[in-house]
Parts: structure tokens; sequence; C-alpha cells
């Protein structure tokens, strides 16, 4: 009887822990009651973000939070596509003034060549004001509260919200100007300082004057401020209190994009004097930890280990979501809300989700609003057709789940070393053995196997939705595949046998040598999962009879290989930093080399007649003579192949019946402000999804006490009839 | 007591010297200080020069063990392995690569691992002891058979699998409790429930069949038979002599892993998306975060320590033949 006393009073604390816990109607909501009917938006983050520092952040997960607080002069419109720049703060669309050596002006349609620099004046519009921070907060005299902390008053701070009073101020000219000189801090490191500085004049020097100024400064325990207004920049200056100045060297119109993202977001130079008071950095209080911007929203809540929680910015400049956009966004109801005020949602709820197999669960339970679809979860939520197209399950449909795609602005590909003695150079006999490579590996079959469809095969290097890349016959690669019936079929194994011939490697051997061709492939990985990829990979170049010899390494090794040019094949890929065609284009321009410039050019292909095209290309603005261009350089790398052009992911994104306004923008990192939840009918469907199934509990109490039962049973027996053996024995 | 106590604490130095020196091999075997500049400062753009200002700025472009450029004792204290590592004995564990103090950290995350670890551990020996005291209770008959068996299946069923199929069972399908997440106070509770059960259910195999052996092993002892032949009923007896006597090696087993609570687990902690020191240290490893890495494997070391420390001296508490010297 002991037993069973355990097993219902172990039953009956699991019942009151999950009542105590659990809300009348649903007790696996993973949020307060209190919350259900509210107009918060549920969503989720994988790894903490390193930086919120807009000088340094340079990560999506970190840009999911920093582009909803800063905001950078100019944006992506949401809806347009290809994507478009339009104003943010700014007043209109910066417009460049060329001038020459002499400083005279230039007019707009001058070669790039003659250009000596460029200006673009900025204005900003008046009466933005920044979100609530103890930063601006000042007594009756104007002073600022907080600029000035003793140690010992900061005893009592460990937190941003253990400062009593907040502030705010307009924003300024000034502040753009602030932000652009960060990126030349000793200390912080940008990533972008480097191309900045190649650009913006005097910029590079300007970081070296901060260097040195910075090493004189007096520092507490190894902190200083270094006061960026009393160092004059020589390429960016306030005009007036709206209105800014950037000069940059030569042309380059790629800086407007560069004014999209939040490195050129404005930082008031009090949040930098606030920050960098000695006994900060120790608290964990610092511009990495707590932003300052005058965006939709501002960070309530920063505990990466657990949630971070997006608020609405109650000093809100205020925007109107878009009028216009593409011809079928009215049919799909994205401008319903045209015309209304942003933002839409009050909060945003981020938690901690690593793993994707809980995430997409809770999705499915409607505690989650959105969700991609992972590997483990994809046949559940998609279907595709017999002639390949894609649509949602039942399942799915009838929980009113909607599915939208797009194909992203990033290439993954396999490449070439193009300084091995193998694979690598420009004559016949490499070209042609990576052309017949280029036809055996088939990227149709790779994107149906390892990635469920999501993906395109790639023409060349620059995606789809971008300037340069041309659809249809005109669009294909004509060494890999032929036009068959309006689509683009990849030429048969027997194409690529005989380049491969004509290349000296007539089955697979080397004709010098007579010895077979061994390709070595350099991957990181190789663990379980890996296997079926790469065992795959080795079967492609076994229709050309080449052996692949896998080499596999760590990541860090595999970087250094990279970095000395010792790998043979690799893999690698690039999401555009901005939607312009140079952007994948420098990837194989030549001073970019990996090996000899410690650029991004993996496979360090160094073509002069491709170099050319590409100086000429860069700075030009998107034109017909620009597309002609773009199309001379895609026809050198098709035929030099130093790519296998692999692939451009597609994206499949889920969402609910309650959540509008869902359009992938790849570009636009700041579109929280546009989504638009219903919250009444989310939790009339969470209700509905989640209520709780008790019997099973109770099916399995009553199996274990039936199985424990003739047990008992015995054992009573036993005990009882023992001593009445005896009294009768005796 | 006392003099034990000391001698054990110095054996301790010249181990977690050990311990050290081997996690610092082992680490910077696989990462080099360029690594780790690459890995903080992002995948693109990276220049030469930024790489070497990351390293300067922590300390990263000394020489890691011997420096050959200097003289004297300064040969070995001005290394990498010297300021990363001696500051740890005095629990100093600096910042970590992005700049965050890890001592306050740790104390953060600390709780969350407990918070599950402690009901797991207490729930886990209230059902493993009495599953095992059952099944010993009626050996010989299908119990004891049917037990064995089961606790043989459950011994054969990874953790994942417990982890992945109870989220699916009761969270998902049941609606019971959240499938995962975590919060504070009061709240935190319903997220406490199924990592709790499925650490429990996932233990009984091994637990019962170790806890069983214990007991069986009581049960065959003369004293044993002496209370039975004295007419004791068997419940009594289990309870009152046999568990009794069976707590030594139960408590070895339980004492030393105490201290070792607060270092979370890895996989149940990520699965359930909780905040404790097992996924702060799965993810200084992805990130290749040795500030934190060496941290995180100096306080395992000492917390395992310690725990060899307590059960020595709760041996003592429990029985009062054995004395420390």
């Amino acid at each position: 009887m002991t037993v069973i006393k355990h097993i219902s009073s172990w039953t009956c604390l699991v019942f009151v822990l999950l009542l105590a816990g659990c809300d009348e109607k649903t007790w696996n909501n993973p949020y307060p009651r209190d919350d259900a009917n509210k107009n918060i938006l549920y969503s989720s983050f994988s790894e903490r973000p390193k930086h919120l520092d807009p000088i340094k952040s340079y990560s999506a997960s970190e840009y999911t939070f920093i582009a909803q607080i800063y905001e950078p002069p100019l944006q992506y419109h949401y809806l347009k596509r290809p994507y478009t720049l339009v104003p943010l703060t700014a007043t209109e669309m910066p417009k460049p003034v060329y001038f020459d050596k002499a400083g005279n002006p230039l007019s707009l349609d001058i070669p790039a060549e003659q250009i000596a620099y460029t200006i673009y004046d900025i204005h900003i519009q008046p009466g933005v004001k920044y979100q609530p921070h103890p930063a601006f907060a000042t007594n009756e005299k104007g002073e600022h509260l907080y600029h000035e902390l003793s140690l010992s008053e900061l005893e009592k701070i460990h937190i941003l919200d253990d400062f009593v009073q907040t502030g705010t101020r307009e924003l300024t000219a000034a502040d753009y100007v602030y932000q652009i000189k960060r990126l030349a801090h000793p200390k912080l490191h940008s990533p972008i300082f480097g191309i900045m500085s190649d650009y913006i004049v005097g910029l590079k020097e300007y970081g070296q004057t901060l260097a040195k100024a910075y090493e004189t400064l007096p520092k507490q325990q190894d902190v200083a401020y270094l006061d960026l207004q009393q160092y004059p920049l020589e390429g960016v200056q306030v005009i007036d209190r709206y209105s800014y100045r950037i000069k940059v060297n030569g042309k380059y119109p790629q800086l407007l994009y560069w004014l999209a993202m939040p490195f050129f977001a404005p930082m008031p130079a009090e949040a930098d004097r606030f920050y960098s008071q000695s006994g900060m950095a120790e608290r964990n209080i610092s511009l990495d930890w707590y932003p300052v911007g005058t965006g939709p929203y501002m960070l309530t809540v920063n505990n990466p280990n657990l949630r971070m929680v997006l608020e609405r910015n109650p000093n809100f400049h205020g925007e109107a979501y878009p009028t216009e956009g593409m011809p079928d966004d009215i049919e799909t109801g994205l401008l319903e809300d045209a015309g209304k005020p942003l933002p839409f949602v009050d909060k945003v709820v981020y938690n901690l989700e690593k793993e994707t197999i809980p995430y997409w669960n809770k999705f499915l339970q409607g505690y989650y609003d959105t969700s991609g679809i992972s590997s483990d979860s994809f046949d559940q939520a998609v279907k595709v057709g017999e002639a390949g197209e894609v649509g949602l399950t039942e399942e799915m449909i009838e929980k009113g789940i909607g599915l939208s795609t797009a194909v992203a602005t990033s290439s993954f590909y396999m490449g070439f070393n193009m300084l091995d003695p193998v694979t690598g150079g420009y004559d016949d006999r490499a070209r042609k053995l990576r052309q017949a490579i280029s036809i055996a590996v088939d990227y149709e079959e790779y994107i149906s196997i390892f990635r469920n469809g999501r993906g395109i095969a790639a023409q060349g290097p620059i995606p789809p939705g971008l300037f340069g890349n041309r659809q249809g016959e005109r669009g294909i690669n004509s060494y890999v595949y032929d036009w068959v019936n309006g689509m683009p079929q990849r030429k048969p194994i027997d194409a690529a046998k005989k380049l491969l011939q004509e290349a000296g490697y007539a089955g697979g051997v080397d004709a010098e040598t007579g010895k077979p061709l061994v390709l070595h492939f350099d991957v990181t990985g190789g663990g379980p999962d890996d296997k079926a990829l790469l065992e795959w990979f080795r079967k492609q170049f076994k229709k050309l009879d080449i052996q692949l010899m896998l080499r596999n390494t760590d990541y860090n090794r595999f970087r250094e290989k990279m970095r000395k040019g010792s790998a043979q094949i690799f893999m690698w890929g690039w999401n555009a930093d901005y939607p312009d065609p140079e952007n994948f284009l420098f990837l194989l321009h030549g001073p970019n080399g990996k090996v000899k410039h410690h650029g991004e050019n993996a496979a360090n292909y160094d073509n002069p007649e491709f170099n050319r095209l590409f100086e000429q290309m860069k700075n030009m603005d998107n034109s017909p003579e620009r597309q002609i261009i773009i199309d001379q350089m895609v026809e050198v790398v098709r035929s030099d192949a130093p790519w296998l052009w692999g692939l451009h992911p597609k994206q499949f994104a889920l969402s609910h019946a309650w959540y509008f306004n869902s359009k992938p923008n790849l570009m636009a990192k700041n579109s929280l402000k546009y989504k638009r939840i219903d919250p009444i009918l989310r939790d009339e469907k969470r209700k509905q999804w989640n209520a709780p199934v008790v019997w099973p509990i109770w099916l399995i109490i009553i199996g274990l006490l039936l199985a424990i039962l003739p047990a008992v049973v015995t054992y009573w027996r036993k005990e009882h009839q023992l001593p009445h053996r005896q009294a009768r024995l005796d | 007591m006392l003099a034990y106590i000391i001698r054990r604490v110095l054996y301790a130095l010249p181990i977690l010297m050990g311990v050290n020196l081997i996690t610092f091999t082992l680490f910077f075997v696989v990462n080099s200080p360029e690594d780790m500049a690459r890995m903080q400062l992002g995948a693109k753009h990276v220049t030469e020069e930024a790489i070497d200002k990351w390293k300067a700025e922590r300390g990263y472009d000394k020489p890691l063990l011997i420096n050959n450029q200097a003289s004297g004792i300064a040969t070995f204290t001005d290394t990498i392995f010297y300021d990363k590592s001696v500051k740890l004995f005095a629990f100093e564990f600096g910042s970590a690569d992005d700049g965050r103090d890890i001592g306050y950290d740790i104390s953060q995350r600390m709780w969350p691992s407990l918070a599950i670890a402690l009901p797991n551990l207490i729930l886990g020996l209230l059902a493993y002891i009495t599953f095992a005291l059952l099944v010993a209770f009626f050996r010989g008959t299908y119990m004891d058979v049917g037990g064995v068996i089961l606790c043989v299946v459950l011994m054969s069923v990874s953790g994942l699998f417990y982890i992945i199929g109870g989220q699916y069972l009761v969270g998902k399908l049941l609606h019971l409790v959240p499938v995962s997440g975590y919060d504070v106070g009061l709240e935190s509770i319903k997220f406490l429930i199924l990592p709790v059960l499925i650490g429990v259910v996932a233990g009984i195999g091994s637990s019962t069949r170790w806890y069983r052996t214990i007991f069986l092993e009581e049960i065959g002892k003369d004293y044993v038979r002496t209370a039975r032949a004295k007419g004791m009923p068997e419940l009594a007896v289990l309870f009152k002599h046999v568990l009794k006597n069976a707590m030594i090696p139960i408590l070895t087993g339980v004492v030393v892993i105490l201290p070792l609570l607060f270092m979370g687990s890895l996989i149940t902690e990520s699965f359930f998306g909780i905040p404790g020191l097992g996924s702060y240290t799965i993810d200084a490893i992805s990130s290749q975060d040795f500030a934190i890495v060496r941290a995180m494997v100096f306080l395992g070391s000492v917390l395992y320590i310690l725990g060899l420390i307590l059960t020595d001296i709760s041996y003592t508490l429990v029985d009062p033949r054995i004395k420390l010297s």
C-alpha cells in the first residue's frame, strides 16, 4: 500500500505543479496569461547577437534588432521590386555632384575616370527624436545628469533601467557625422573601415589621427572618452542642423546602398560620452548592449540568454505604410494598410530557441507567428508537385497558414583555386577541365536531394532580382546548358567527356603522365550528416572518371588553407551587402584575390580582361551600357569557369492567418514596422489548437496500478498465509 | 579531518594547473589567436590590421607558453598562458571576447541550470530508489523480470530521443506543458516540468539497475536473514535495514555530482531553450571564446574536486567506522 501511496502523491504533485503554472484553457502556453490578447508579435533568435553597436554589427542575427532601432538616412522600399532605395530620415534621395581635380563641377553623364570626387548632400527631417535614454537626462540648468558619474555613484547601478531619469533630444545632422567618424575609432574595429577609407575622403588619415589622440588620452581602468567632435574629418561635414555632406573619392554610386545600412545610422555624442565612463564596461553597460536610436522600436529587455524584447518607441517620428507596390500586391492584400501609421505591433518578443524542432512545434501550436522551414519539417509543411510547383500540405492549409517564397540575393558555389597547377590557370587545358566538371556536377539534382527544391541552379555570379542578371535564353550559361523547349537543360555528360578529352584527360587519365586524374575537395565538417552529400559529389566527378579525394578539416584550418591558397576545390558562399552587381562581380576581381591581396576573391581569379571591364562597370549607374559590360564580364567568367556557379537559395516562409503584410524583402532589415497581427484571432486559434489532453495520463496510472496489483496481492497472501500455516503446523 | 581537507585542497592545485595546461593546449591546437580574431570580427571585409589590433588589445599577440624574446621569469610570465590562467586561481574569470564579464554571466546562468538539475536529482533519487526497492522486493517474480527488461530497454534509448519524444508527446500532442522555454520565478514551473520529467525517466533504466544491485547485495547479508528469522515483515526489512545500509554507495554517487549540478546539461538546455551554464559552454566553444571555455573547464574541475572531498566527508557522517586521517 505504501507503493500506491507514493504513486498517488507523485501524481498529485505533478498536477498541482501543472495547474500552478498554466492558464485556464491552454496549459502549454509559454507566455503570461495576461498577454493573450495583446498586440505582441512573437519570434525567436538562435544565437546571441555579438554586437548591437551599429558601427560594429554586420550579421543578420544582429540586424534583426538594431535595424528596428537605428535609422540610417535611406531604406529599401518594402514592396517594390527590384529593390529600390527611398528616404528614411532623409527628406529626399541624395543626388551626387561630380567634380574634377580642379574642383569644377561636372555633368552627371561624365565618364567615371574624369571624376576626381563626388559630393552627396544629405538633408534630414526636422523633429525626429531619440528614444528615452539616460544619456539625454538633464537637470534644470540643462546639464547632463549622468555624464560625470563617480565610481561610488555607479555602485547602485547594475543595468540601464537603474538610471531613474531619462531624456531625449532632436536628431541632428551632427549625429550622422559623428557616427561616420566612429568608423575610424581605434577601439571599435568597424568591419567596413577598410572599404570606406578607400572612398570617404580623408578617412584613412583620420583613423591615424584618432589612434594617436587616443594614445595620449588619460585613461581610467583602460577606458577613455575620445570626443570625436574635436577632430574634424575632411570627407564628412555638417552643413547645418539638418544637413550634412559626404565627399567620396572618384565616383562611388554604391555609397547610397551603404547609407541604408546601420553603419550610417546616427549616433548622439551624448550616448558615446555616457557609455565611455569608467565603470560602465564592468557592468556590461555599453552601446553593444543598450542601443539608442530614433527608430520605431527600442530594446527594453536585453537578455540574450533568454529573451529580447522590442517595444514601441514613444518618441517615434511617425511613418506611413507604403501606398505603392507591385501589381500583384493589391491582390495579395499587401496594400490594404496603405497610408496607415507605422508601426502596427506594440511589442515584439524574441525568445531564445536554439533548436528547430521545438520552434516548429510551437509555431504549429500558434505560439510563434511566422516560421522558416527546416529540412526536418519540410515534408510536413510543403508538397512538391510533379511539375516542381510547391504548395502547402493539407495540414498547413487547414490551419490557415500561408507560404511565401523568394530567391535570396546570395550565391553558394563550388570554386576552383586558380593558383592551383591542375585546376587553375587560363590555358585551354585547365579551362576545358573546369568546364567539363561544370557540366558533370548536376546542381539541379543537388537542389532536389539536399535542399528539398529550395534553390535555383545559378547561371552566373549575379542572382536573379539584381540588375545585370538576365532571364530566359539570353541568361543561360551556354557552356553548361542548352536552351530546350523554353527551358535551360544541362548538357549531356558526353559533352563533358569530350571537353575532358580535349583537355588531355580522356577517360579521367592524364595523357601526359598516364596517371589517373585525382582532384582534391577541401571541405569542413564531414560528420555523419555530410556523408551523403560528400558521396554525391564524389559520384558527380566519377561520371568523368575523375577521382575526387576529400580533404576534411575544421573550419579554422580550412580558412587558413584558403588564405594560403593550398586548397584545390572548395565550397563558398556570399550574401549580398547591397543589390548591385558590383557586390557579386567583385568576388572575381583580380586585385581582390584572397592569397595575394587578402580579399574576398576566394578562387584567386585574375583575368585582365575581366578586371578591366570591372573597373569600367563598378562605378556606372544602372543603364543599358552597364548591362552590356556586365554581359561581357559574365561571358568571360562563364568561359573561364573559375566557379561551378552553384545555386541561389530560395527562402520559404510560413505565416499564420493572423499575420499580415508578409512579403519577403531580403535587403530591408527594418521590415518589422510593416507587420500587423490580429491578436484576437490568434488567441481563439491557440485555444482551439491547444486544449489539454489528460486521459492518457490516467490511462498510464491505471496501467501501472494494474501491473503492480497482482504482485501486491501475491505479497499480501504470502505475508498473511505464512503465520496462518505456521499456526496450523504448531 | 581538517588536516585531511587541507591536504586534499593542496593536492588539487597541481591538478588544476594540469587541467588548465591541457585545456590551453587543446584549445590552441584547434584555434589560433588569429582564428579567434576572425571569428569575433566577422566573416566579411576583415583586414590583417584589424586582426592584429584585436589580438594586441586582448593580449593574444604574445607567445603561447614560452616567450623567447623575454628573459628571466618573464620567459614564462609574459605569455598568453600565464596571463589567462593564473588569475583563475583567484576566481577572476575576466572578460569574454565580446567584453562581457564572465563572472557575472556565470552567476546569472547557474540558477537556471540548478533549477533543472536539483529537482531532477531529488525526484530522480526518489523514483529510482522506490523503483529499485520495488523490483528488489518482488525479486524472482514477473515484476522483477519485467522491471529488469524495462530498465534495459530504457537504458538502450538515446537521451536525445527522450527529449524530442517527450516534447512531441507531452508538449505537442497532449498540450500539457510548453514545448520549450524558460522564465523566472513561479512562471518557471511550467517550463521545468517537462525537462525534469524527461531527465527522471531517462535515468530510470541505468539508475534502477544500479540501485537494485546495491539492494540485492544488502539483502543477501546475514543481518537481513536474522531480521527475517525474527519474523520482521519484508517491507520493514527493506525500508528499516536494507535501505539504511545501502546509503553508503548511494551517497558516494550522489555527493560527488552535487557540485556539478551547477554546470548544467548541454543537450537539455539547448533543446528547451534554458539559459544555463551548459548552453553557455557550448556557445563559447562554437564561437571560439577561449576566455569562457577556460573559465568553465576550470570551474568544472574545481567543483569535481570539491565533490570528491565532500564524498569523503560524507562517508564519515553515514558510517562512524570510517575516519579521515
